[in-house]
């Protein structure tokens, strides 16, 4: 058989695997969080058994934070369609759109989890921190894990913007960062839902 | 060295399969009303599994024997009908043994589980706690006084926290060590933990169930022959966990009501 | 594809300097061997765990050199406690089933030959893939620093069994912070195998090379993959337990303790929580576990077995379908653990149901390898013997299964030695063999030289038999009700067992000290052993179509084309027996 393949000067592009990865890489972090979520809801209906379970109110800040989110959620998504339609490299014009847009979003991801925070402070204001009852647990324990998927993703966006604001900017992570951020908005509905009916 | 392998795996098989044939390692006497259903379906088992066991072995040594190492150049060959017979067969025999099994498997744990105790039952509550049991009964009024949980006081033998100021159920409640109870007769045990998981189980009464703790379970069994069996905690519960296990005593009623009256003379 | 979306023509530059390239690296070849060495590192470590409890069961007064030096509470003198064989138990658990048999088989190999096999140049995030080598190795920092701690290790055992594990120091030393090392370890170790399946999934899905369908791909690959998926789950699962734990070790939380626990004579100030539930979570993600060890062995031993035989198995497809349906069917089984627990009995018989159903794609896998067995050319060597040792392991380990998924019998079997003897051998020595089976057989490619054949086969028969005396009476013990975890016999119904506990220790003893073998054959071919071709076994796969080591990118920049299914053998090829799936030559049967 033949030695080593012979080297190929320059090496053929992989198809645009790198953004291909990265969008089945987020679909495949999406399942294992949902699995983790899920463990967390599982306990939660497990633990309401008990005699101790009280309801809190959720506070009203909470409400607001999901507005803020969702702006975000359709800001990226403008980002991401204001990309895809044109051909590249980008010119400045048409990168005008989606660095404003990127820019908004990730302005409106901090502010989603500085109101988390204040929430966690009007929480704890009123006497329930995160071993006072199972039900403040829960509630900090949801909020705080999914706050720190959204640092995540806040984390991927922060990169991004400083990708954009370059010269002939590779915008290949764009489609699995908007993926992976609509996906902690549905998250985030869901975990609403359960802290309004449940907690 | 394929002939080696075959003759060593067929050597294992064999030497593996021989304390079984010969029952030199068989579970002790069951002394229970309901075990025989576990030792017949242990049995069964065991004849399934132990087949499959040697009958795989020696295929296994037999092909390697046959075939390993042959001339250089050898034509390999399939097994004519292809993964289809294996298939097949896997559905039929070990379908049939999964299905069978279940089934009868079933019967035995009812017995265990899905009865309820009879209302002429002995009660004595059993309590796991790093590291001994603690049994206590009614008394004559039939009832148990409530637990208290910060009234437990190891010093002063108050190992269930009963409050016998308040709680006139608790007065005559009777405290062993060791778990006594009449042959013959159901016993109903409440099973209490004051600390972590324990376990109860005797190997004589093919009985084993974890204690909880929040969690309050409770057993029926009946034993058939008189005797001191070892009761043992087989769920890990700390330092102690090798040194924790109580005695069950198997009385004769009478000798039983004799322990019974002794036990109230001591209170 | 979004024509914006500018194609990466490189997955990383190649490494430049000691760090890039041994450290830090990107490169999947060398994350392999770390998580290898990591888990032979790990391996020793539980296996003198081992010997130390099999000594101080059968001769408690044994004086170990050393040991006082590392553990000063739990061996006075050098002498083993009752109470510090809980540590040893709860030590060697955990190394063995996540340092080892996670991340040998699956992390290891795989990490080595997924790429490789189907046709990719690296992982498809080598970042991702770097940082879950790192932060498995600050997991293992942090389970070993345990030993170091004044306290001394945790004593609940790998499963952590809450409230035991939840309490805290109250319960007993080792369970202040030794159990929080643990807890945090184990939750460090998650985040690195879900940062690595993540990886194998991606890169499965997206990296493949021309023509290289799922279909395709070599039976290991399939296992790796389908191991992923089960880890991406199960690991998901364990990391919200273990973070739930934490809370209710070091916040106060209560979501495992229940009310009015007195433990030392003190009320806990827990109230409402649920035991059953850790171990409901738990046993979610440690029954599949059992498989994230065993189904890479099974990929690897499968691929071992046909290039050894030169000739095809049965039906490669029929594998790969069982391996999924026992994929599948681990997902509604954890309950098998818990008959005895005080789960409601009706649960029970529905969990027992599933757990017997597995043995039928078992046995489907292990008749296909017998029944291709059948008109084969087998290939004797330490590969394939450790490959034909595993199918042994994998029967002797099945069949115990059969007890043990029956609740009726494990209210008697259960915690009993039967259980210890059924995961050693199922899960323990037969995923061991399918390690040693897979370091034989690529050993040449991943270093460029080959092992000792005379030293591999010695190490194989001592092995071989060893396991067998060691674990095989396990089962005799549990028969007679010989219980686990307990560090003395302390009755009187023990010293007649003693004999054979005896026999147990002594094999232990030597089946541990023939792995220096290993050890030693592995070093020393490191070094000095005969340079390796390309294709030494006259394999078909991608991975024998490279250089032995393979360079920094694989495939040295180009791109293969697959034209073949994964396993040629028993054909007229121009080379010999076997077509390459690489090779463009037809093949008068396809």
């Amino acid at each position: 058989m033949s030695a080593a393949y012979p080297p190929i000067n320059p090496p053929l592009p992989s198809s645009g695997a790198a953004s291909r990865s990265a969008k089945s890489g987020v679909w495949v972090a999406m399942f294992a969080i949902t699995m983790t979520f899920a463990a967390f809801t599982s306990a939660m209906f497990v633990r309401q058994g008990s005699a101790d379970w009280i309801h809190i109110a959720a506070p009203p800040i909470l409400f607001a934070n999901t507005v803020l989110l969702l702006l975000s959620s359709f800001t990226l998504e403008f980002a991401r369609r204001a990309v895809r339609a044109k051909t590249q490299p980008l010119s400045a014009a048409e990168l005008r759109t989606p660095r404003i847009a990127v820019s908004f979003t990730l302005l409106l991801g901090l502010a989603f989890i500085a109101g988390q925070y204040l929430a966690w402070r009007q929480l704890a204001a009123q006497g329930f921190f995160l071993a006072s009852n199972p039900n403040s647990s829960f509630f900090y324990v949801f909020t705080g894990v999914h706050a720190l998927h959204v640092l995540g993703g806040l984390a991927a966006l922060v990169l991004l913007s400083f990708r954009i604001f370059q010269r002939n900017p590779r915008l290949a992570a764009l489609p699995g960062v908007s993926l992976y951020w609509h996906f902690m908005c549905a998250l985030w509905l869901y975990l609403l839902f359960i802290i309004c009916t449940r907690l | 060295m394929g002939k080696m392998f075959a003759v060593i795996l067929t050597i294992i098989a064999l030497v593996s399969a021989y304390p079984i044939v010969t029952h030199k390692y068989v579970q002790p006497v069951d002394i229970s009303t309901h075990g025989h259903a576990i030792d017949e379906q242990l049995a069964d088992t065991m004849a399934e599994a132990g087949l499959s066991f040697v009958l795989a072995q020696l295929l296994l040594a037999f092909f390697v024997w046959k075939y390993s190492s042959r001339k250089e150049g050898s034509k390999v060959f399939q097994l004519p009908g292809g993964a289809k017979w294996v298939i097949v067969a896997a559905f039929i025999f070990v379908g049939t043994e999964v299905i069978a099994l279940s089934f009868l498997g079933q019967k035995a744990w009812a017995e265990v589980y899905f009865t309820a105790p009879k209302a002429d039952a002995l009660q004595v509550q059993a309590q796991g706690g790093q590291f001994a049991f603690y049994f206590r009964y009614p008394g004559v009024d039939g009832k148990f006084g409530p637990i208290h949980p910060d009234k437990i006081d190891e010093g002063n033998s108050n190992f269930f926290g009963l409050d016998p100021a308040n709680d006139v159920e608790s007065r005559d409640d009777i405290i062993s060590g060791e778990l006594a109870i009449p042959v013959n007769r159901e016993v109903h045990l409440l099973m209490h933990s004051k600390d972590v998981g324990h376990s109860f189980y005797v190997r004589e009464l093919r009985i084993q169930q974890d204690f909880v703790p929040g969690l309050d379970l409770s057993l029926h069994f009946t034993a058939t022959q008189t005797g001191r069996y070892e009761i043992l905690c087989t769920q890990l519960c700390g330092l102690g966990h090798f040194n924790m296990k109580a005695y069950l005593n198997v009385l004769s009623q009478e000798d039983f009501d004799k322990w019974m009256k002794q036990k109230i003379s001591e209170q | 594809m979004d024509p914006a979306l500018q194609p990466q023509t490189h997955v990383h530059a190649p490494p430049q300097g000691f760090i890039r390239k041994y450290v830090f690296s990107l490169d999947h070849k060398m994350i392999g061997k770390q998580y290898y060495g990591l888990a032979l590192v790990s391996v020793f470590i539980g296996m003198i765990l081992s010997w130390l409890m099999r000594l101080h069961l059968v001769w408690p007064n044994t004086k170990i050199p050393g040991l006082e030096a590392i553990a000063k509470t739990g061996a006075p003198g050098g002498v083993v406690t009752p109470e510090f064989y809980l540590s040893l138990l709860t030590m060697h658990g955990t190394l063995m089933v996540f340092f080892v048999l996670t991340n040998a088989p699956f992390a290891g190999f795989g990490n080595y030959f997924l790429p490789i096999q189907i046709g990719a140049e690296d992982m498809a995030f080598p970042r991702f893939n770097m940082m879950s080598f790192w932060v498995t190795f600050i997991a293992f920092v942090a389970l070993i620093a345990a030993f170091f701690i004044p306290d001394g290790p945790p004593i609940s055992g790998w499963t952590a069994y809450a409230p035991l594990s939840a309490i805290g120091k109250d319960a007993g030393p080792g369970l202040g912070w030794g159990q929080n090392l643990w807890a945090i370890s184990i939750a460090i170790f998650c985040v690195g195998q879900l940062l690595g399946s993540l990886n194998f999934i991606a890169t499965t899905l997206d990296l493949r090379a021309k023509g290289m369908t799922f279909m395709r791909m070599p039976i290991s690959t399939w296992a790796w993959f389908l191991t992923s998926c089960i880890g991406l789950l199960a690991f998901a699962v364990l990391l919200p337990a273990c973070l739930l734990l934490i809370l209710d070790r070091m916040a106060g939380t209560s979501f495992f303790i229940p009310s009015g626990l007195v433990v030392s004579d003190r009320l806990q100030n827990h109230a409402g929580g649920s035991p059953l539930l850790w171990q409901h979570l738990f046993w979610f993600f440690g029954h599949p576990e059992v498989y994230i060890a065993i189904l890479p062995a099974i990929g690897i031993v499968s691929h071992v077995l046909i290039t050894s035989m030169r000739k095809p198995l049965l039906s490669a497809k029929v594998i790969i379908y069982s391996m999924m349906s026992i994929g599948f069917l681990s997902w509604m089984v954890w309950g098998h653990h818990m008959f005895v627990s005080g789960m409601n009995p009706m649960s029970s018989l529905l969990f027992s149901f599933p757990t017997l159903t597995i043995t039928i794609p078992a046995t489907i896998i292990t008749l296909i390898w017998l029944g291709s067995l059948y008109g084969a050319n087998i290939q004797i060597n330490s590969a394939s013997l450790f490959a034909l040792g595993f199918i042994s392991m994998f029967v002797s380990g099945g069949v115990s299964g059969f007890f043990l998924a029956q609740p009726s019998i494990d209210i008697y079997l259960h915690a009993t030695y039967f259980v210890v003897g059924h995961f050693h051998m199922v899960m323990g020595v037969a995923a061991i063999f399918g390690i040693l089976s897979g370091t034989y057989f690529w050993f040449p490619k991943m270093t460029g030289r080959m092992m000792n054949e005379t030293l591999g086969q010695l190490h194989f028969w001592l092995t071989f038999v060893g396991t067998y005396c060691i674990f095989m009476p396990f089962h005799y013990l549990g028969l007679v009700g010989n219980v686990r975890r307990y560090s003395s016999f302390v009755d009187d119904f023990m010293p007649a067992l003693m004999p054979l506990h005896k026999f147990i220790t002594i094999a232990a003893l030597l089946t541990g000290a023939a792995q220096l073998i290993f050890l030693y054959n592995l070093i020393y071919s490191r070094f000095r052993g005969k340079p390796a071709p390309e294709n030494p076994w006259n394999g078909t796969s991608l991975e024998w179509s490279v250089p032995s080591p393979p360079p920094w990118n694989n495939f040295g920049g180009a791109h293969p084309v697959v034209y073949h299914d994964p396993y040629q053998y028993g054909v007229k090829g121009q080379s010999g027996d076997y077509v390459m799936q690489t090779s463009p030559e037809k093949i008068p049967s396809e």
